[in-house]
């Protein structure tokens, strides 16, 4: 079970591609309880609640459970915890966080709808940005290495993540891939999440900003299907623009729709075989490597 | 769903902090803004307490209403969705200030004898 989230049964591997005595297996996960943030106040009854929840809002109180085990008279205490369920994981990704600062590396978190074109926008960047930026990728998919198989014939250098059952990326997995990658100082690191438009927003990994991949084909409606997704993203890239011929979309409701979940959104149309818009979104790369060159 | 994973990570949280009691209670707070389906994690806490320290007890969810702070206007409106602006000024400099929880306050446990 996944330490952080419980999900997938299995072990999730971390392998670096491109070893030539084959593939470098991590050592599967032991499987530790997750302790975070926790904060054990002593034994006794008080029900005072620490955080003040302002502004009088409603509390739902839902007791569904039928089974009750408050016999009378039986000794009972109420210990409080306090405890973040996702603190492991947010503390390991400040972790990572930490760790890519420190490297001036700069790592975005690529999400997106499976099929949407996160592998082959990829690929195309690698090869008109090679010589300009140094880019390493670590490749997340529930199984197969075709992914990291592909970036690493473009010569860029990869780690693939198998979740088994799992259906997003955590900190706990970057920050393995991290260390058998060794992305560069100065570098660009992408991290091509599990293709899911649900769990991964939820999963905060240490990256700088969140780019997700948001296809002509996938319907004008669907940010407002996902408001997680499209709220937690800094940058959408609105991918196969190529096909518009084809579409009956209306790109303009579409862009709207992005809009009124995330008024901050920077959306930039894409085509990684045409080539259409790639420019602006070279530009966007930059500017954030430049950013982050001249942060102390 | 990820339900499934969470609710399995409470388990296993509270577990380890009953050390061997008995539980008879746990009481979560999960916002109506964390992604989180309350009711899909009282499905599986059934199925995930099974054999465990949990098996039987209670599953208390307390529900945090989503609320949203203008930076622009300072108005604090209820959020239902994590959706972007302000329904007072219609500036995009909405906050979310609550909402977004998915703690384990409490648990209640059998003391020793």
């Amino acid at each position: 079970m996944c330490v952080t989230c419980g999900c997938g049964d299995g072990e999730t591997t971390v392998q670096k591609m491109g070893d030539e005595h084959g593939h470098d297996h991590a050592h599967p996960h032991v499987h530790t309880h997750a302790d975070g943030t926790t904060h054990a106040h002593g034994h006794s009854h008080d029900h005072e609640h620490p955080h003040a929840h302002a502004h009088g809002r409603d509390h739902a109180h839902p007791h569904a459970h039928t089974h009750d085990l408050h016999v009378p008279g039986r000794d009972a205490q109420t210990i409080a915890l306090e405890t973040a369920v996702l603190g492991k994981n947010q503390a390991l990704a400040e972790r990572n966080r930490g760790w890519l600062a420190g490297r001036g590396v700069l790592a975005l978190n690529l999400m997106s709808s499976p099929g949407a074109g996160k592998t082959t926008l990829l690929e195309r960047c690698i090869r008109d940005l090679k010589g300009q930026v140094a880019i390493s990728v670590v490749e997340g998919d529930q199984a197969t290495i075709f992914d990291a198989e592909r970036i690493r014939a473009t010569g860029a250098p990869a780690v693939q993540v198998n979740t088994g059952t799992g259906c997003h990326l955590e900190a706990e997995m970057l920050g393995r891939a991290l260390e058998l990658l060794q992305p560069a100082r100065g570098s660009l690191l992408v991290i091509e999440n599990v293709g899911n438009l649900v769990c991964p927003a939820l999963f905060d990994l240490g990256e700088a900003a969140r780019v997700v991949i948001f296809s002509v084909t996938e319907g004008e409606d669907k940010p407002l299907k996902y408001p997680h997704m499209f709220s937690s993203a800094d940058v959408l890239l609105l991918s196969k623009t190529d096909l518009l011929p084809h579409l009956r979309v209306d790109l303009r409701r579409m862009i709207d729709n992005a809009l009124a979940v995330n008024p901050r959104l920077k959306i930039i149309p894409v085509s990684a075989y045409s080539g259409d818009g790639l420019d602006t979104w070279y530009g966007w790369l930059r500017d954030e490597l430049a950013t982050l060159k001249a942060t102390p | 769903m990820h339900e499934l994973g969470i609710t399995r990570n409470i388990v296993a949280i509270v577990s380890e902090r009953s050390r061997g009691q008995q539980v008879l209670r746990v009481t979560l707070e999960v916002g109506r803004l964390s992604g989180m389906f309350a009711e899909a994690i009282r499905f599986c806490f059934d199925v995930c307490s099974k054999g465990t320290p949990l098996a039987g007890a209670t599953l208390e969810i307390i529900e945090i209403e989503g609320r949203g702070h203008c930076d622009a206007c300072g108005a604090e409106p209820v959020m239902a969705a994590p959706l972007g602006r302000c329904p007072v000024c219609r500036e995009p400099r909405l906050r979310i200030v609550a909402g977004t929880e998915l703690k384990i306050r409490e648990m209640e446990v059998e003391s020793c004898v």
